[in-house]
């Protein structure tokens, strides 16, 4: 029985494919000029994830140990084809936007990452969840990475949302603030270095306050069983 | 006869942190003061705003990490830092600009690595080059040195403009870099370096480059107007800071030497298309750079050996990036990329322990 809660929890914090793996960082930085950017970046990543992952654990008792890498690297191909051909086909303009990087999610380190390590030992089912929920981690980050780099950099917010989801987006932009002389850093790359590095310290920020609480937590409990003892 | 008697510890640190810094800020006095001479007001109205904001942010990231703050801020390193950016930015730069990159300075280069003594890049070039980087419009309009110019900004003038985007005239910054040029009616007058790259661009030689208005005027002929003033006055500065030895000679001579060798190499072989070694000295901040930014005791290397190549691999870079890269000056670029090998220098440069390890020469004469 598989622990659906667990997966949750390390999907999308505990074992955040972006944040505590550190696996994907090329799209990741390169892409993440802007919120909707990030988004779709992020829902093409989960959809090759849920698919592959899916793939993978229906063929993971037919498949050689030996040449399973290559095997895996194929199906992973094979989804990102499609989902290359799905953009093309309807979000034409991102499609555009991301150029080189949706090819490059064949060469994403989270998705062979979940083949190998949980969809090659695991049933579809729970498979297709880990795919789900590792990809909406991924997300996640993809989409505050972006936002905060559209933010400083230009000012708006969800800039371009009628590439994604059509003509009704198209005044969804918010204009935060307007400015002759855009913050370029983060909009360039170091910016995106810079603010996936707060984002890590700001994550092991609030897991170091958790496990502070539970420490003093379990501190009380112990010395109440020693009164009690005694 | 009596014998004075003591205890130990009998030889005491000479000076500390703050008396060291304390000099070097000294020592940048005649700089700004001929920065201000022939650039206006605005460069001692960046200081005082760089200066405070560099205080504000160290004290608020202090009481973030729970250090104690009286002591480090009067170490005077965070007034340091925000003096040298003062005197890298164009005197007009819009106040938000500073204080931004002043906040990269001393929040991210310098807090977030450790504090003074574990920071590995020098703080004011990362502040410096985040603007540079993020701004790259406004960090190139210098006005143009106050006598050449046709209107020459106020005290006033220069807050109105730092702080408004405009003068109390209604000028902005690009309209009072206009000069009376005789060719045309007003051209707008970059730096020197920028000059000359424009210049060896659009095809003219560089010694053509010299009778522009801008070289024509200055100390002497390669040095650009007001340029080589400000220069000289730091040269004075830095030998004074080697002087009261709280700087070696090492990084400083070995930067400037090397400067100076590869421009020579590069003028020799097509003086048209290469600057002179002088005018890569005096223009641009390669003085400020030797004496004030290179030899920041943290980030620089720090055994004898290793400062000679520190320096002179600095010098290199600079000609390399003035020469050949897309921005007119290089001190910030070519300083962060040697504080990247530092370690490695240091490593391969370690002084022999006495006693240990016989030279192969030794061994040979044995």
């Amino acid at each position: 029985m598989t622990d659906y809660r667990d997966l949750t929890l390390q999907g999308i914090w505990k074992n955040n494919p972006a944040l505590v793996q550190l696996l994907g960082l090329c799209p990741l930085l390169a892409v993440t000029a802007t919120f909707i950017n990030g988004l779709g970046l992020g829902i093409a990543t989960t959809m090759v994830l849920i698919g592959s992952n899916v793939t993978v654990s229906l063929v993971r008792n037919i498949v050689r140990n030996e040449i399973r890498i290559p095997v895996f690297v194929m199906i992973i191909a094979a989804f990102v084809t499609i989902v290359q051909l799905l953009m093309n086909a309807f979000t034409y303009e991102l499609y555009l936007a991301l150029g080189i990087f949706i090819p490059l999610i064949v060469t994403n380190c989270a998705i062979i990452g979940r083949a190998e390590a949980f969809a090659s030992k695991n049933s579809p089912a729970a498979s297709a969840y880990d795919g789900l929920v590792m990809g909406l981690g991924f997300t996640f980050v993809l989409v505050v990475l972006g936002g905060m780099r559209e933010i400083l950099g230009a000012g708006t917010l969800f800039a371009g949302a009628d590439r994604l989801f059509g003509n009704i987006a198209s005044n969804w932009t918010l204009t935060l603030f307007e400015t002759d002389s855009p913050f370029l850093l983060a909009i360039l790359p170091p910016g995106a270095f810079l603010g996936m590095g707060l984002l890590i310290a700001f994550k092991n920020m609030i897991d170091a306050r958790i496990a502070a609480r539970e420490t003093t937590v379990k501190e009380k409990a112990t010395r109440v069983r020693v009164t009690a003892d005694a | 006869m009596k014998l004075t008697l003591s205890s130990s510890p009998h030889q005491r640190v000479k000076r500390d942190t703050g008396q060291v810094m304390r000099l070097v800020i000294y020592a940048m006095l005649p700089g700004i003061i001929a920065q201000s001479v022939f650039f206006g007001w605005g460069t001692l109205i960046q200081a005082f705003l760089a200066v405070a904001s560099a205080l504000v942010f160290e004290g608020i990231i202090l009481w973030l990490r729970k250090r104690p703050i009286e002591r480090t801020l009067t170490d005077y390193s965070a007034i340091l830092t925000g003096l040298l950016i003062a005197i890298s930015i164009p005197p007009t730069l819009p106040w938000w600009m500073t204080i931004t990159g002043v906040f990269f300075a001393i929040a991210v280069a310098k807090q977030v690595y450790g504090g003074l003594g574990f920071n590995i890049f020098n703080p004011a070039m990362i502040g410096y080059v985040v603007l540079l980087i993020s701004f790259p419009a406004a960090m190139s309009l210098w006005l143009p040195p106050q006598h050449l110019a046709s209107l020459t900004p106020s005290f006033l003038d220069s807050a109105a403009l730092i702080f408004t985007d405009f003068s109390t005239t209604g000028y902005d910054v690009t309209q009072l870099r206009t000069v009376a040029d005789g060719v045309a009616d007003g051209v707008t007058m970059a730096t020197p370096l920028d000059t000359l790259k424009t210049d060896l661009t659009l095809g003219i030689t560089y010694s053509e480059s010299l009778l522009r208005p801008i070289f024509s005027t200055g100390l002497f002929q390669s040095a650009g107007a007001g340029w080589g003033w400000v220069s000289l006055s730091y040269l004075l500065g830095g030998l004074w800071l080697v002087r009261l030895k709280v700087i070696s000679w090492h990084i400083p001579g070995s930067m400037l030497a090397s400067v100076a060798v590869f421009s020579l190499l590069l003028y020799m072989i097509d003086a048209d298309h290469y600057a002179s070694p002088l005018f890569h000295l005096i223009n641009g901040a390669v003085m400020v750079g030797a004496f004030f930014i290179a030899t920041d005791p943290v980030s620089a290397s720090t055994t004898q050996k290793g400062r000679i190549i520190y320096g002179a691999a600095i010098g290199f870079w600079v000609v390399i990036i003035r020469v050949f890269g897309g921005y007119p000056d290089a001190i910030a670029f070519a300083v962060i990329i040697m504080n990247m090998v530092v370690p490695l220098i240091d490593y391969y440069t370690r002084p022999r322990t006495y006693g240990h390890q016989v030279t192969k020469k030794a061994r040979r004469s044995e």
